[in-house]
């Protein structure tokens, strides 16, 4: 069952305005059928300070990855996350969070691998939700029962490996990073703990947008003409069909992945989500510092 | 390097839990961070910036006269996982001479139990925290 779309005008200039919800749409559609709210953020704990009453929290550090391998959960694994949470597959998913829907959009990217259809983004997640004033509750409401079905994940479509970011260098990369990370100062953001790459810099030929750009200072996505000039003028990526975003962990490349899908429309967006930490410290892939993009060095 | 009992006994306790419930007795240690005391409230130029730590946390250590430690730190209410580390390090090493703060080992944050259930980022900033409160100390027990 299927909640219908929210029909606000702005959403309507995007490629696919049914991946927006706003906040006083969702205010209005708490509690309906097929409804089911996800809060993710970045602080684990903050979901337990308050949340949007009737939400289901997805921490993604203890239940996206799997616990042993550097990957996601497989099928059984996500049904059975999907059936402790209370989503059917056919459930009107509605995902919101901290600092810009940062890791909302993680999880709204891991959703997409497993195929869930109808997978909402709340613009503007936690931060706009309090600056209006709406309610939080510390309340946990009941789940109900239900049955997802084990859905292998699907790897081929959204998802790119270091292998797959090899081939497709001479096409459009994005580096949602820092500037610093991104010339090669150094390979965490500023003021953020080292999570360890041996060298740093960035892949060849990759345009520098931090993933922030993409939204408003009240952390909802800017207009569309807005990221028309951001990405396809002045990062260069034109009429691109084909394009790769990384980051350092493939959380904040999540969140242009969802822009570059779902907002411009591009056809094939994947995130590599293995992105700086693998990249910088593997073993002879190419490199480029400093602030230009570089060309490839095909030795 | 040896842990004071007031660190022993929060580590045991976060230990003695699950997974869950470890993540809810620090929210717990996040509402208690206690308030800074009168005398240090409009005084942010005391305060030194954890810049390991993403979200805004500041700190301050005063030595008394008899070699008492006392730890400061403020960290916002959006930030409760901050806020929790902030909480438990303020309140386990409050009291402590400057020798015992010296001697907490420096992997502190790691022996919560907590690596599963809290980025190593977060942790880290933890780790920051206690670097710098011992750096503190030591600057302050000298003069």
């Amino acid at each position: 069952m299927s909640v219908a779309f929210d029909p606000a005008e702005k959403f309507q200039s995007y490629a696919h305005p049914e991946r927006l919800v706003t906040t006083s749409w969702l205010e209005a559609h708490l509690g309906m059928p097929g409804l089911v709210v996800v809060e993710s953020d970045e602080d684990v704990l903050l979901y337990e300070v308050g949340h949007i009453p009737g939400a289901v929290k997805v921490d993604w550090h203890t239940e996206l990855n799997d616990p042993v391998v550097r990957d996601y959960v497989d099928g059984a694994g996500f049904a059975a996350l999907m059936n402790a949470k209370g989503i059917s597959r056919d459930s009107t998913v509605v995902i919101y969070g901290d600092k810009s829907n940062w890791w909302a959009a993680y999880a709204l990217w891991v959703f997409t691998l497993f195929g869930h259809s109808d997978v909402r983004l709340l613009d503007g997640g936690r931060d706009r939700w309090i600056s209006e004033g709406r309610t939080l509750t510390t309340e946990k409401a009941p789940v109900p029962r239900t049955d997802y079905p084990i859905v292998e994940r699907d790897d081929s479509v959204v998802r790119a490996f270091k292998e797959d970011v090899l081939a497709h260098l001479g096409k459009p990369l994005i580096d949602v990073r820092s500037p610093e990370e991104y010339t090669g100062e150094r390979t965490t953001a500023p003021a953020y703990p080292d999570e360890g790459a041996l060298r740093a810099g960035h892949i060849p030929t990759a345009a520098s947008v931090p993933w922030s750009r993409a939204a408003n200072d009240d952390g909802t996505f800017r207009k569309l003409d807005e990221l028309t000039a951001i990405y396809r003028d002045e990062a260069g990526l034109g009429d691109a069909d084909e394009v790769i975003a990384y980051c350092r962990i493939g959380e904040r490349s999540s969140h242009t992945w969802f822009v570059l899908k779902h907002l411009l429309g591009i056809p094939h967006v994947r995130n590599y989500d293995g992105s700086w930490t693998e990249w910088g410290s593997a073993v002879r892939v190419p490199i480029v510092t400093g602030a230009d993009p570089g060309a490839i060095d095909r030795r | 390097m040896s842990l004071p009992s007031s660190l022993a006994e929060i580590r045991d306790d976060f230990l003695s839990f699950e997974q869950k419930d470890r993540l809810q007795l620090l929210l717990e240690f996040s509402n208690e961070l206690p308030e800074l005391p009168e005398r240090y409230r409009d005084h942010p130029e005391l305060f030194e910036r954890v810049e390991e730590c993403q979200s805004p946390v500041f700190l301050f250590v005063d030595v008394s006269a008899e070699g008492r430690v006392g730890v400061h730190a403020t960290a916002p209410a959006e930030s409760p996982t901050t806020r929790g580390f902030a909480s438990i390090l303020a309140q386990g090493l409050s009291g402590l001479t400057s020798t015992a703060v010296l001697e907490v080992p420096d992997d502190f944050p790691m022996q919560l139990g907590l690596t599963a259930a809290v980025s190593p980022l977060r942790l880290r900033g933890m780790t920051g925290m206690l670097w710098r409160i011992k750096r503190q100390v030591a600057e302050k027990s000298v003069a």
